[in-house]
This record gives structure tokens, C-alpha cells and sequence, in this order.
């Protein structure tokens, strides 16, 4: 059910211009419709997928084909391009009034995310900012949210100012202001009851809250998992109280998230933290660009591309990639390469970003563990020069006298050579030189 | 008889009140998809590619889900081909017709009944991702079966989440059922069988099991409910009776992992989809539905204790396309 990233999407297209020099019409029309698919899987809302869709079709086509990239690559550059423009740069800021306290309210749907939110951020203010804030208890109507509050308070230890359920959530808001200046707070976060966009009463009654204590942020709380129905949500919280920002929840789980691009283009506002899970520290500064690659559902291929350009001079690149190919790649060349690796950021997350990778049997949830690659490294460096290039000139003795030098057993010089081949062949596959076959179940030595 | 004249007939002979009560819920919803529906076929003169291009939009927007609506679009197209039908207005009963297919897929069995023991103890297990209305629903049903007169009784599974047991005892009040409870943070699997031993030695009918919202690709949380679930097979025999996975009517694409992995899980027998009140769709039922084939059993249509209705997809596709039919 896990639905096919953009890059598995646009493979069987990006097989046909491979090797061509120049993107055509056609081919971006036939990605397009592929791009649009994926885009929709992710909940995107339709009508920003059309949008966009319009501008990456005029932005693809009669693209030269860069040495460095297959048009494939290429043509998800372009999108993650378009859909990072539209996610905006990072802006994780909190509002700070000249007249203290800033106060901050949270606004959204039922279930979204409000409550545990509010302790979070308060959590964040402490932490980060080094401020003190009182949590106020405006959600009268759900059964316990006042507890559920406290609760979060407790654990906190911090102030939540509440009235029970009998006065109205304008009034515990204006007393909660008073309370915080009283009691020299800095920072005051309203949390309010989750309501329907569309229900008008309990839509004043917000309106009223932000009227009689004008705060300085109003976030909107939204399910990351939320469908086609985020823009109305969004529209209409954003017409009714001029949201500040946003807080997408529920990112730990395993949707892509598309709403986060609906929201984003409907109300121009911010995603400025994202929640990561459901304890208090759980809260992270929103990465719009990680989010862009999240929703095209390719672990991070562009920022592996980038990586890897800055990394490489195009020349090895070209002269690596034909080795891979051509099978002739070494473990010179894997020593080499792991260097590279390793500056380019903590191998399990660049195994993620591997285009394909993720369906391969085995490379599922891989961990890499660094002892494992120190030892490989210590195979590696055992070897002579011409074992490197050519392995098969490693007998019985030889393996004897690498593992004694390099500490380890030959069994495990034996795996090492054995996962050196295997993992020779699935790159041929992964450049594109092999033939379609069955993938067998194939793990790197360093895993 | 006309597909829409049986949809009549069907929905006639359940009770208005209940009807009323399904239709004025789900005036949101319907408002926007029949509108839509009619904007289209109000557009356009002929069958042509940009009716369907806009159609599948439509069913988008709702959530059905891309590969359902590809599907559904494509038999439409072979369909509309094979009657030679030429005015939008015809595609409408046929878009009707495919769309309760989906759902009953030949059988014509009307309200999705809640499976109980036929004597004794029936337990009927809660379960589903963070905030989408487990707890709330757990007090609704409590309300419902209690009107139906039988004796009702509450577990709080749900040990992590601050206020979680607090929730669980307001609805207890309201619904006049009792709620067996521990502290914060004990084993969730031990409320739940204290939960059984209460039940059994009051002679209880219904046992109604609340859990913590977890996501679905959590492997721990998930084993954890797997572990609740053999608790109560191993307790009672038969038990869960039901084990009802509850979606928020806002949720996307999501909604199909989740139904997938809290099926390996715990075997879920039926789905209550919350939160239909607002504007957003639950199309996503009908693609869970035909990949998976698990039954919507009852709707949520609002915060209080009456809002929670039985799912029936005449209704259903009545709620969408009722101003049509009176036409
Ligand atoms: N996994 C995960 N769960 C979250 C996250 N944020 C909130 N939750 C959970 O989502 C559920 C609902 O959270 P609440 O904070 O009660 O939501 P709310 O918006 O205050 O809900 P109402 O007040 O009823 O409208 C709880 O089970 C939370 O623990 C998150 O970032 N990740
Ligand atoms: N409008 C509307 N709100 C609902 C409906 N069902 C539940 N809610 C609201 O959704 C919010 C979350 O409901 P809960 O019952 O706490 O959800 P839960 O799944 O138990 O949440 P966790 O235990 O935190 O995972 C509350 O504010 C409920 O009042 C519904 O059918 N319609
Ligand atoms: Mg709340
Ligand atoms: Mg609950």
C-alpha cells in the first residue's frame, strides 16, 4: 500500500531519455501526468497541484541534459525546485512583544493537535529562549481538556491558569493576561477548544478571543495527515483570525504530508514548527525544504544530488559512474568513496536518500553501524595495492594474513568480498547499465 | 426500477428520524459534492474527456483516492461507451450506481450491525491514531447501546495520554455507565483485563475498550495493541467481538496505512468514521473498503453523545447526491 515515491513513478519514463541530449515536450508531458499522480497520492490539494504542474511543464521542457544528472534526476530537480519556492525558506522565529507578555494563541480542528502543542511550545520557550510562560486553559467545551492541561503543566512544571468550565473562553483569556502580568510571566499560550471551520458561533467566539486580548501569534494546529479538505480548513481560519503561522503535528507517522504544500499555498503563512511525536520535547523547527522532498516521497535524492555535486568534481563523478558500470569499480575506489561518504553526513540517512534503494529487499530501515565500517576500513587498508584493484587474486593465505593484520577474522574478510561483489552488481543496476532483473536481497559491506 | 427510484424506496422504509438526523450531519459534505455535481453536469453539454477530467477532480477533492477514482473513471468511460449514453445528466445515476458498487459489491445488506456474543460478556475493542475521536466515540456508543438496553461498561486503555482516564470518566457520567480505570502510566493490558474481570463478575453485556492513539508505523505501539487484543481473545472466548478502528473523516491518503496496519495488527472488523460533520468527505472509505473490504459500521457527526449515527451507503449516497434524486 505504501504509495510509489515521484522517483519510482517517473522510472520507466526516465528509461526511455536516458541518453538523450535534451528534455522534450513529450517526454515532460508524460512526466507530468506521472508528477501529478504522485503529487495527489501525497494529498496535495488538486487545485495547487494544477498550478503547479502548469509552471514545472514550462520550466522543464528544452532543459539541456546535465552531465551529472539523468533526465529523471533532473526533472525531479526541477519539481522539488518549484515545490520548495512554494514551501517558502525556514522561519521558526517567535514573536516577542514590546509589552510583555507575548501572548499566543492556538486555533484548529478537533483532535489536531492543540493541547499537547501549547505544552510543547511552552516546553520550546523555556528551553530555548530561556522564557517563562503561563499555559491558559480556554477549551471549556471538550470532556477533561482542562486536566489534560494541567497534566501537561505538571509535568512541565509550570502555571496553567484556569476558571473550570463555567466562564466563557473570552474572559479566562483576559484574566489569564492579567494573571501572567501579575505574576511577571513573559509569555502566555491560549489554548482553545477544537472547532469546525465552518461552525460560525464558535468561530466568534475565536474572533472575540483575539479582539479582547490581541495576541501577538495565532497558530494554526493541523493533522499532517490531513486530505484534500486542508485548504478550506486553512482558508477559512486564515480569513476569519489572520493566522501567524502554522504547526503541522503528527509528522513522526508516515503520511507524506502534501496538506503542508495546500496550506502553505492557500494562506501564504508559515509552517513554523513541526511535531515530531507526543512528548513535550517532541516539537521541531519546520525544514520546508525537507518537506518538499518528503511529499515527492524520495527520502532526499536532490539534497543526495547536491551533495554529492559539491562533493565530487564532475570528472570523477563521469569516471566513477563508468566504473560502476562497467563493474570495474575497486576497493580502492570503495575506500575512496567511503571517504567521500562519510563527509557527506551519517551513512543510514544517505541510504534513505537513494533513489530506489528504499525497494530493494533488505535496504529497508538498514542500520549502519560505524564499528562494522571501521573494521571494512581496516580490511581495506590491509590489502595491498593490486588486491584492491583485483580481489579475485585474494586466496586463502592472503585472507589469512589481511585479517590478521587488520584485526579482524577471515570470515569476515570473507563477507566483506562477498558484499563487495554484491553490492558491485546492484550499483550497475542503480546507474541504469543492468538488465531488469529480479533484485535479490542485497546488503552494502558497511551494514 | 431506476437505481435512484430503489435508493428511494430503500431509504423510505428506515425511519425519517434517523434519516433526518444522517442527512442534516452531513449537510456540509453534501452541500459541496451535490453542487459540484450539478455545476458539472449544468456545464457541460456532452460526455466528452474534460466531463470525466473534471469529474475525477471532484472525486479527488473527496478523498476517494487516485487509484480508486482512476478505476472508478475508467468503468465509467467503458460504461458511458457501451449505453452510448451522450448527456451528462444520465452519467449521474451511473456515477451513483458504481459508487454504492464499491460498497456492497452485489450484497445488499443494508445497516452494518455491530457483532455481538451471543450470550454474555461481548467486548468491543477500540483502536486508531492520535485524535481521531476513539474516546469520544467509545461515550456515543455507550450512550447507544445502553438505549438499546443493555448494560455497558468502560476499560481506560488509554494509560499514556494526560487526561486520557479523566476524558474516559466524563463520558462514563454522561452515558451513566461505570469505568474501570488505573493510574497514568500503568500497563495497558492490565486495565484492560481488570477491565474483563469487572465486566464478568457484574454480568455486564457490553465491555467498550478505549486504547491510546498511536501511529501506525510506530512497531512497539503497534505491538503493544497486539498484545491488549490477545488479552482479550485469551479472556473471553470469540472476544474482541469487534474491534473498530476509528478514522477521522480528515485524513487523506493516510487513512489506507492506517487501515492496513491496524488490520495486520489487530484484525479490525469494522470502521467508525468520525468527524463527517464538517466539510471534509471520507471518500477514502470507499478505496479502504474496496482494497481492503472493511465495513464503515457508524459515522460521527459531531461532539455530542447523540451524534454518532450507523454508516449505510444508500445513505451515504444519498447524503451526496440527495438534492439530485428529488429533482
Ligand atoms: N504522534 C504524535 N501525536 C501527536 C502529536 N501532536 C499531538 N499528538 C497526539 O494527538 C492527540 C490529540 O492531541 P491534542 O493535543 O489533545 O489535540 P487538540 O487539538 O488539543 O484536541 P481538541 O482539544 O480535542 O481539539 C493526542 O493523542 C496527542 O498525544 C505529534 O506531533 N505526534
Ligand atoms: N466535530 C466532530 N468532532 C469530533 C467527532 N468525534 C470526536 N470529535 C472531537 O475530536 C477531538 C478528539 O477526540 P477524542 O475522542 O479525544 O480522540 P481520541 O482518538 O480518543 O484521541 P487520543 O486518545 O488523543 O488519540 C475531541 O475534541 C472530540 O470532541 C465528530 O464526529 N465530529
Ligand atoms: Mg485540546
Ligand atoms: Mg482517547
Amino acid at each position: 500500500m505504501a504509495f510509489e515515491g515521484l522517483a519510482d513513478r517517473l522510472q520507466s519514463t526516465i528509461k526511455k531519455i536516458t541518453g538523450k541530449g535534451k528534455v522534450t515536450e513529450q517526454d515532460v508531458k508524460e512526466m507530468a501526468r506521472e508528477i501529478r499522480l504522485a503529487l495527489l497520492e501525497a494529498d496535495v490539494n488538486f487545485k495547487v497541484v494544477k498550478d503547479l504542474i502548469k509552471r514545472i511543464r514550462e520550466r522543464a521542457v528544452g532543459q539541456e541534459v546535465m552531465d551529472s544528472l539523468t533526465p529523471g534526476q533532473q526533472v525531479i530537480k526541477v519539481v522539488r525546485e518549484e515545490l520548495t519556492d512554494l514551501m517558502g525558506t525556514e522561519q521558526s522565529k517567535i514573536a516577542v512583544s514590546q509589552k510583555p507578555p507575548t501572548v499566543i494563541m492556538m486555533v484548529g480542528l478537533q483532535g489536531a493537535g492543540k493541547t499537547t502543542s501549547t505544552g510543547k511550545l511552552a516546553n520550546l520557550l523555556r528551553k530555548s529562549y530561556n522564557r517563562n510562560p503561563l499555559l491558559v486553559a480556554a477549551d471549556i467545551y471538550r470532556p477533561a481538556a482542562i486536566d489534560q492541561l494541567k497534566t501537561l503543566g505538571k509535568q512541565l512544571d509550570m502555571d496553567v491558569f484556569s476558571l473550570g468550565t463555567d466562564v466563557s473562553p473570552v474572559e479566562i483569556a483576559k484574566q489569564g493576561i492579567e494573571k501572567a502580568k501579575e505574576n511577571h510571566h513573559d509569555y502566555v499560550i491560549i489554548d482553545t477548544a477544537g472547532r469546525l471551520h465552518v461552525d460560525e458561533d464558535l468561530m466568534g467566539e475565536l474572533k472575540q478571543i483575539k479582539e479582547t486580548v490581541s495576541p501577538d501569534e495565532i497558530f494554526l494546529v493541523v493533522d499532517a495527515m490531513t486530505g484534500q479538505d486542508a485548504v478550506n480548513v486553512a482558508e477559512n481560519f486564515n480569513n476569519d483570525l489572520e493566522i501567524t503561522g502554522v504547526i503541522l503535528t503528527k509528522l513522526d507517522g508516515d503520511t507524506r504530508g502534501g496538506a503542508a504544500l495546500s496550506i502553505k499555498a492557500v494562506t501564504g503563512k508559515p509552517i513554523k514548527f513541526a511535531g515530531m511525536g507526543e512528548k513535550l520535547d517532541q516539537l521541531e523547527v519546520f525544514h520546508p525544504d525537507r518537506m518538499a522532498s518528503r511529499i515527492l516521497g524520495m527520502g532526499d535524492v536532490l539534497s543526495l544530488i547536491e551533495k554529492a555535486e559539491t562533493q565530487y568534481d564532475e570528472k570523477k563523478a563521469k569516471e566513477m559512474e563508468k566504473k560502476m558500470k562497467e563493474m570495474s569499480f575497486t576497493f580502492e575506489d570503495f575506500l575512496e568513496q567511503m571517504d567521500q561518504v562519510k563527509s557527506m553526513g551519517p551513512l543510514d540517512e544517505i541510504m534513505n536518500m537513494l533513489p530506489g534503494a528504499n525497494k530493494m529487499k533488505g535496504m529497508k530501515n538498514i542500520q549502519v553501524d560505524d564499528k562494522q565500517l571501521s573494521h571494512i576500513e581496516a580490511i581495506i587498508q590491509s590489502m595491498t595495492k593490486e588486491e584492491r584493484v583485483n580481489p579475485n587474486i585474494i586466496n586463502a593465505s592472503r585472507k589469512k594474513r589481511i585479517a590478521q593484520g587488520s584485526g579482524t577474522s577471515v570470515s569476515q574478510v570473507n563477507r566483506l568480498i562477498k558484499q563487495f561483489n554484491d553490492m558491485k552488481k546492484m550499483m550497475k543496476q542503480m546507474m541504469g547499465g543492468g538488465k531488469k532483473g529480479k533484485k535479490k536481497g542485497l546488503s552494502f559491506p558497511f551494514m | 426500477m431506476s437505481f435512484f427510484r430503489k435508493l428511494k424506496d430503500k431509504i423510505s422504509t428506515q425511519t425519517d428520524q434517523m434519516t433526518e438526523k444522517f442527512k442534516s450531519g452531513m449537510s456540509k459534505t453534501r452541500e459541496s459534492f451535490t453542487t459540484k455535481l450539478n455545476d458539472l453536469v449544468a456545464k457541460y453539454r456532452k460526455v466528452d474527456e474534460d466531463f470525466f477530467e473534471e469529474l475525477e477532480e471532484i472525486l479527488i477533492s473527496a478523498d476517494v483516492g487516485v487509484e480508486t477514482v482512476m478505476t472508478l473513471i475508467e468503468e465509467l468511460e467503458m460504461e458511458v461507451k457501451r449505453q452510448n449514453i451522450q448527456e451528462p445528466e444520465k452519467v449521474k445515476e451511473v456515477i451513483s450506481e458504481k459508487l454504492v458498487d464499491i460498497y456492497y459489491d452485489g450484497d445488499d445488506a443494508s445497516v452494518e450491525h455491530l457483532t455481538m456474543s451471543e450470550s454474555g460478556l461481548s467486548i468491543i475493542l477500540v483502536v486508531g491514531v492520535n485524535g481521531v475521536g476513539k474516546t469520544t466515540t467509545i461515550g456515543k456508543l455507550a450512550h447507544r447501546l445502553k438505549e438499546e438496553g443493555k448494560s455497558v461498561m468502560l476499560a481506560a486503555g488509554d494509560t499514556f495520554r494526560a487526561g486520557a482516564i479523566e476524558q474516559l470518566e466524563v463520558w462514563g457520567e454522561r452515558a451513566g455507565v461505570e469505568v474501570i480505570k488505573q493510574s497514568e502510566g500503568s500497563d495497558p493490558a492490565a486495565v484492560i483485563y481488570d477491565g474483563i474481570q469487572a465486566a464478568k463478575s457484574r454480568g455486564v453485556d457490553v465491555l467498550l475498550c478505549d486504547t491510546a492513539g498511536r501511529l501506525q508505523n510506530k512497531v512497539n505501539l503497534m505491538n503493544e495493541l497486539a498484545k491488549v487484543k490477545k488479552v482479550i481473545s485469551r479472556e473471553v472466548d470469540g472476544a474482541p467481538h469487534e474491534t473498530l478502528l476509528v478514522l477521522d473523516a480528515t485524513t487523506g491518503q493516510n487513512a489506507l496505512n492506517q487501515a492496513k496496519t491496524f488490520k495486520e495488527a489487530t484484525d479490525v472488523s469494522g470502521i467508525v468514521l468520525t468527524k463527517l460533520d464538517g466539510t471534509a468527505k471520507g471518500g477514502i472509505v470507499l478505496a479502504i473498503r474496496r482494497e481492503m473490504d472493511i465495513p464503515v459500521k457508524f459515522v460521527g457527526l459531531g461532539e455530542q453523545m447523540t451524534d454518532l449515527q450507523p454508516f449505510d451507503a444508500h445513505q451515504f449516497v444519498y447524503g451526496l447526491f440527495g438534492d439530485l434524486i428529488k429533482e
